[in-house]
């Protein structure tokens, strides 16, 4: 009997001591860096450089990194450092919980978190409000957390896919000479079937329904490789335009079925996450004449923010990725996405302390309050890259601007003028989505007093 | 050494027939669930309990039902993800359409909706056996994720399939906190385990194994095939349901269908492989070897590279996570084919004889 309580000890002990070894360090990797006064900001990197989606997860990894290198190059925000670390998530949802799980605490605690995943999105939503860290998702997300008053950490910079999807219809109502002319017509939508493919459909079916369009719906499972029913599908239906919500591999798949199925490439359109050089490359001359969005920017190889990395961050060998990629489409898109993250802690020091290390909550404050106007953007580099972006506490979206680009079958060109959407049909969309939100997870809205605090 | 049984005399049948019947183990096990209870919440950091306790312990309960109908049973099944989503969907449709309807109450009543409908896809198990089965169930699996990303009724007419729920609430107990979540989870575990353990032990748990080892066999003794393997799947299902409820509603707060995906079929199936078929404990250890490893390794590797002066990136690691990973289930399988909890016994009855194990 003492043996068997004395090998109960020792287990307890073994077992007590394996769990909290792990925690210790994760203690001891919070403790670091509290005295100095300019503390590096830390933002945890969600990438994914493996699996199905790392033609595009990667460059857009790259851009995002570069840039916080050459924001780190330039002296900083007002001084403060930036600190980031990478963690694999694949693209899957419980991988990229775990990452960020892992390094939210890290350094005195992330600054905010950029999953670029909308599965991720969709969990992280759940866990944000309670860690105080706001989740940016420039581009993607639920198209209902525009609305700040009930998704308070959520932050769909520069645009949503109900934007997106309304900006499509309203380019191919201008390609047809106007709204009444949709009447009759038919409209695939062609979706990567998940919370992200599905996002665009509640639009395009009220979009439908105002302008007597058809919507046609036409899953494709994960990862996206097999196509080849849904295109037998367009061929026997004839659907006027193609609206592409595709990811990773299944974008160039999309569009080389579309060639061997024989549909106009000029009729395709892809939303901005199916309009990059990936999709494209293999496919060449095959994609000639394929639209898609272009979230503000599209292939910025010119532009002087992209000299500046060459210069500072590349010609110096720290550079993330192949230096062939710099200034391409999703490149840019990571680039632009970590500027608006450092703009938001830019704008959150405006307010509590030039020099000064920034909390998630204060993090939010900044984001809610960006307002980079044409000359700010010039001083960043980015003119001519996108437009000017204000945010505020109710819109977290901000000024969104959209324009359609064309793949020549060597390079993407811009090919219509600045869009946006219309706030008539996505502002009832919004409100209604997220009270529906704040009902079911019994939530009271902010105020706008609650907003000055 | 270990286990010194001298002295030990079982003196009636009830001490003969009790789960642990030696006291060295009661011991153990007690105190081990002591220290789950008291201990790792003092000790543990919410990183742990978020990211690697709360899904073992569903994903354990999950591993547990699966392995009443695979290991006990001998019905494969290849649709554990679909009852999961139904115990999910099921439970957050009881919650939003009753007003008044406790948390707790609807994960069970989503565990009896799996149930019933587990009954069902186990029809076809009383004409087709073995890969036949599997295959056939997994009809339920492409059904349900059809149903939940088609049929918006489902989900409440949500636009992208994805339904969330509130923190839910035990009588005047607020699960919202780690810790709460974890000891909620917990105390479900240890209760759905004590059952399962005397389901197994008992009348119908005997009879499932009879099918398991030889149906014509077990008819002929007198047990109703279709009776044995119906309440297999309802039992198995119920069980299954109640995790899929706990992992939507407790663990992600906020879910859809992909969280049920046949990825998650094949991880408890393997779970249950590798863990040990026929074996309660192997679901722990099945459990733990599919959710703990790859996320052990993904962060031991960037030290181990770090130690040789190495700079990993992520790329690589997730590379190596995987062929690891891949390598020690193969290990595993040639080693001991009937899993890691065959190994623990082995071990166990080579410590009772220790030092002389023969």
């Amino acid at each position: 009997m003492h043996i068997s309580k004395l090998a109960g000890a020792i287990a307890v002990i073994g077992l007590s001591a394996a769990l909290t070894a792990p925690a210790a360090l994760a203690q001891a990797a919070k403790a670091p860096a509290k005295a100095a006064a300019a503390q590096p900001q830390f933002f945890p990197v969600l990438a994914y450089r493996t699996g199905a989606y790392a033609p595009n997860g990667a460059p857009w990894a790259n851009g995002f990194v570069d840039y916080m290198k050459l924001t780190n190059a330039r002296g900083g925000v007002n001084g403060v450092q930036l600190l980031w670390e990478e963690c694999e998530t694949g693209y899957a949802t419980d991988r990229g919980v775990e990452c960020y799980e892992r390094l939210k605490g890290k350094h005195g605690g992330a600054t905010a978190v950029q999953p670029l995943s909308t599965g991720i999105t969709f969990a992280l939503t759940e866990k944000a409000p309670v860690d105080k860290i706001p989740v940016i998702t420039a581009g993607y997300g639920r198209s209902e957390s525009q609305n700040g008053a009930v998704f308070g950490w959520n932050f769909p910079l520069v645009g949503t896919y109900w934007m997106g999807a309304d900006v499509l219809v309203q380019h191919i109502a201008k390609k047809e000479g106007g709204f009444d002319k949709l009447k009759g017509k038919k409209i695939a939508l062609v979706y990567h079937d998940s919370p992200y493919g599905k996002e665009p459909i509640a639009l395009l079916q009220e979009r439908g329904k105002m302008h007597g369009f058809e919507v046609q719906l036409l899953p494709v499972a994960h990862p996206g490789v097999e196509q080849k029913a849904t295109w037998l599908q367009i061929r026997q239906s004839k659907p006027d335009y193609v609206f592409l919500w595709g990811w990773g591999v299944m974008n160039s798949t999309s569009i080389k079925e579309a060639q061997a199925t024989g549909y106009p490439r000029e009729k395709m359109y892809g939303v901005w996450w199916s309009g990059a050089e990936p999709d494209v490359k293999d496919v060449g001359d095959g994609a000639k004449g394929y639209n898609a969005l272009a979230m503000q920017h599209g292939a910025e190889p010119n532009a002087k923010v992209i000299k500046e990395v060459l210069e500072k961050v590349h010609a110096k060998g720290q550079g993330t990725g192949p230096k062939e990629e710099v200034g391409q489409v999703l490149y840019m898109r990571g680039l632009i996405s970590a500027m608006l993250q450092v703009e938001g802690v830019r704008a959150a020091q405006g307010r509590y302390g030039k020099g000064k290390w920034v909390t998630g909550e204060q993090m939010r404050w900044g984001l809610e309050n960006i307002n980079l106007d044409q000359k700010a953007l010039d001083a960043l580099g980015f003119a001519g890259v996108m437009r000017p972006v204000q945010t505020s506490c109710l819109d977290h979206m901000g000024s969104a601007w959209a324009r359609v680009h064309t793949w020549d079958g060597k390079k993407w060109n811009f090919t219509s003028d600045w869009y946006q959407g219309d706030e008539k049909v996505l502002r009832p969309m919004v409100m209604l989505a997220s009270a529906k939100y704040a009902e079911e997870k019994k939530l009271k809205p902010r105020t706008p007093e609650d907003c000055k605090k | 050494m270990f286990y010194r049984e001298n002295g030990q005399f079982k003196t009636s049948y009830k001490s003969d027939q009790q789960i642990f019947a030696i006291p060295q183990d009661r011991w153990a096990i007690l105190a081990l669930i002591v220290f789950a209870f008291v201990g790792i919440p003092l000790l543990v950091d919410e990183y742990l309990f978020r990211a690697i306790l709360i899904p073992f312990l569903i994903l354990s309960l999950a591993a547990l039902g699966v392995n009443i109908l695979v290991g006990y049973c001998g019905q494969i099944t290849l649709g554990a993800g679909a009852f999961m989503a139904v115990g999910a969907y099921a439970a957050y449709n009881f919650l939003i359409r009753i007003s008044g309807m406790p948390a707790l109450g609807a994960i069970l009543l989503g565990g009896l909706t799996a149930a019933a409908v587990g009954i069902v896809f186990g029809i076809p198990s009383l004409r087709v056996r073995g890969l036949y089965l599997a295959v056939a169930t997994l009809a339920a699996q492409f059904f349900w994720d059809w149903a939940f990303l088609r049929v918006k009724w489902f989900t409440n007419d949500s636009s992208s399939g994805s339904v969330s729920v509130a923190d839910i609430e035990l009588f005047d107990w607020t699960i919202n906190t780690p810790t709460d979540k974890y000891l909620f989870c917990l105390g479900i575990l240890v209760i759905f385990s004590l059952m399962a353990k005397n389901l197994v032990r008992g009348s119908i748990g005997r009879q499932w194994m009879a099918i398991r080892d030889m149906d014509v066999a077990a008819t002929v003794i007198g047990i109703r095939p279709m009776y044995a393997k119906l309440t297999a799947f309802a039992v198995s299902s119920f069980y299954v349901g109640v995790a899929g409820a706990l992992w939507g509603m407790v663990h992600l707060g906020s879910w859809e269908p992909a969280a049920f995906s046949l990825d998650r079929s094949f991880q408890l199936l393997f779970m249950v492989i590798i863990g040990g078929m026929g074996a309660i404990a192997g679901s722990f250890f099945g459990a733990a070897f599919i959710v703990i490893l790859p996320i052990f390794l993904n962060q031991m590797l960037p030290l181990v590279g770090g130690l040789f002066g190495l700079e990993v990136s992520i790329a690589l690691v997730s590379h190596v996570e995987i062929m690891i990973f891949g390598a020690l289930i193969v290990f595993f399988l040639i080693v001991e084919p009937h899993g890691i909890a065959r190994l623990w016994s082995t071990g166990r009855e080579k410590l009772r004889l220790w030092p002389f194990p023969h």
